[in-house]
């Protein structure tokens, strides 16, 4: 299966390992993910006033440029990308004056007609079923545990969802076809500060040390997500978790697709983990999940 | 101190007026059970609670709300609106407060107020989404 995906900037700079492991385990599938043609940028948060059309024109574009593919499903793995352009795809599905003012604006594309449908990776994986993944399994990720984490807008607000909104499972069934154990976290849909990263980012602290210490104190040796915002504020800020709690104590961060490259047993180098602050790969060589003669770091 | 709230003034209702047509959310049907304020994960920052956003904006109580640090704590992560029984998206009403500074080109987050380090450091999905939630 070929299909069409969107990127979004996040997985060509800090989620380069979720971009790389996403499309060497999608091959293993026999899903071709083909990055979309002249994306431009999403915008990231979605619109939330009636009378702002303008920040609905670029998810609306990237959705034109699809169609101009003849295509008519569009893929993300970034849940801030997913939630914002299936949003704009929603609105103008169904407000047709507002769709004709947005067409008429962008002249030079064709008009959009409202074919393409938003999806995001974990769903196509859904579709395509967990026993079917676990057929492609060399590697079971026997002996970890994991914290799965869903944030905000992979679920919520419901309309936009991927999963039930207040008890998905879509994450624990993926890890736990993998072989990998799980644990319940109750902060699994708990925000992690999001944009508040760049003005407030002592809240952001105090949100994930209680995501993050949760997930440890229950036995998990990591957190599984799809986000590359909630990957930073989770990954990174744990450098002010630390400077605002001393008793805290690091946990790695993966990406779900990380996990399914592992479990291929696909090279090290798609992998991505070089640029995590909290290094995953000692975590990894203890469960003898990577082999230790390959060096993984490269130097800083 | 005491302070009159002119609640029945014409400049009250058309502002909650306002605020409800920009926000596109049923404010009016509002009963005030506090599901928002309690699913709220940031509301220990907040100076008015969710609930009380929703209630002060059906009472157009401008200077309150457009004054309120709430309306720049909130993350917009639709707890409030997977919990509210009447389907009110809290996030929205916060946004068209915000929107009513902003649109006046009151900036609350300036690209130039962030280090080198910073700007360094912090991924781009972060500041652009920070920025387009809180300038203009
Ligand atoms: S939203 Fe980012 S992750 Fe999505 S493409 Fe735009 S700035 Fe990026
Ligand atoms: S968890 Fe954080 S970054 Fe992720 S979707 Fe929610 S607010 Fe966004
Ligand atoms: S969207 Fe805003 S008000 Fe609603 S729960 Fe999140 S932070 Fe609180
Ligand atoms: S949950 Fe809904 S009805 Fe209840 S106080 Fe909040 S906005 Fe009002």
């Amino acid at each position: 299966m070929k299909i069409p995906y969107f990127p979004g900037c996040s997985l060509k700079t800090i989620g380069e390992g979720f971009e790389k492991s996403a499309i060497a385990s999608a091959a293993v599938l026999d899903i071709e993910l083909n990055e979309l043609p002249r994306w431009v940028c999403c915008g990231t948060v979605s619109s939330l006033t009636t009378d702002d059309l303008m920040h609905h024109l670029a998810p609306v574009r990237n959705l034109i440029r699809v169609q101009d593919l003849e295509e008519t499903q569009l893929v993300t793995l970034c849940s801030v990308c997913y939630s914002t352009l299936k949003r704009s795809n929603t609105l103008v599905k169904n407000d047709p004056e507002k769709l004709k003012t947005m067409n008429q604006f962008m002249y030079r594309e064709s008009d959009y007609q409202c074919n393409v449908k938003v999806l995001h990776f974990l769903e196509l994986l859904r579709e395509i079923g967990f026993d079917k993944i676990k057929e492609k399994i060399k590697k079971p990720l026997r002996g970890l545990t994991l914290s799965p984490y869903y944030g905000c807008l992979l679920v919520r607000p419901k309309e936009f969802g991927i999963d039930d909104p207040e008890t998905p499972t879509i994450l624990q069934a993926l890890t736990k076809a993998l072989g990998a154990d799980v644990i319940d976290n109750p902060y699994q849909l708990k925000c992690c500060g999001s944009y508040h990263t760049v003005d407030k980012p002592n809240l952001v602290a105090d949100l994930g040390y209680k995501i993050l210490t949760y997930a440890r104190n229950s036995g998990a040796d990591a957190l599984v997500l799809s986000c590359p915002l909630c990957a930073f504020n989770l990954d990174n800020r744990q450098r002010e978790i630390k400077r605002q709690y001393p008793d805290f104590v690091e946990i790695p961060i993966l990406y779900f697709t990380q996990l399914m490259a592992l479990a291929f047993d696909l090279d090290e180098e798609r992998l991505g983990f070089d640029i995590h602050y909290v290094d995953p790969v000692p975590l990894l060589k203890e469960k003898q999940l990577l082999i230790d003669s390959l060096p993984l770091i490269k130097e800083k | 101190m005491s302070k009159t709230l002119k609640l029945d003034s014409e400049d009250a209702k058309k502002f909650a007026a306002k605020i409800q047509e920009r926000s596109g959310e049923p404010i009016d049907m509002c009963f005030q059970c506090g599901e928002c304020s309690s699913a709220c994960p940031v509301s220990p920052e907040m100076d008015l609670m969710p609930s009380t956003l929703v209630r002060f904006t059906q009472l157009g109580l401008k200077d309150e709300l457009i004054n309120a640090k709430t309306i720049w704590v909130c993350a917009s992560c639709f707890h409030c609106v997977a919990r509210c029984p009447k389907g009110i998206d809290v996030a929205k009403v916060a946004e068209a407060l915000r929107q009513e500074l902003l649109r006046k080109k009151l900036d609350y987050v300036e690209v130039r107020d962030l280090s080198m380090e910073e700007r360094q450091e912090i991924p781009q999905i972060a500041i652009i989404s920070n920025l387009r939630k809180f300038s203009r």
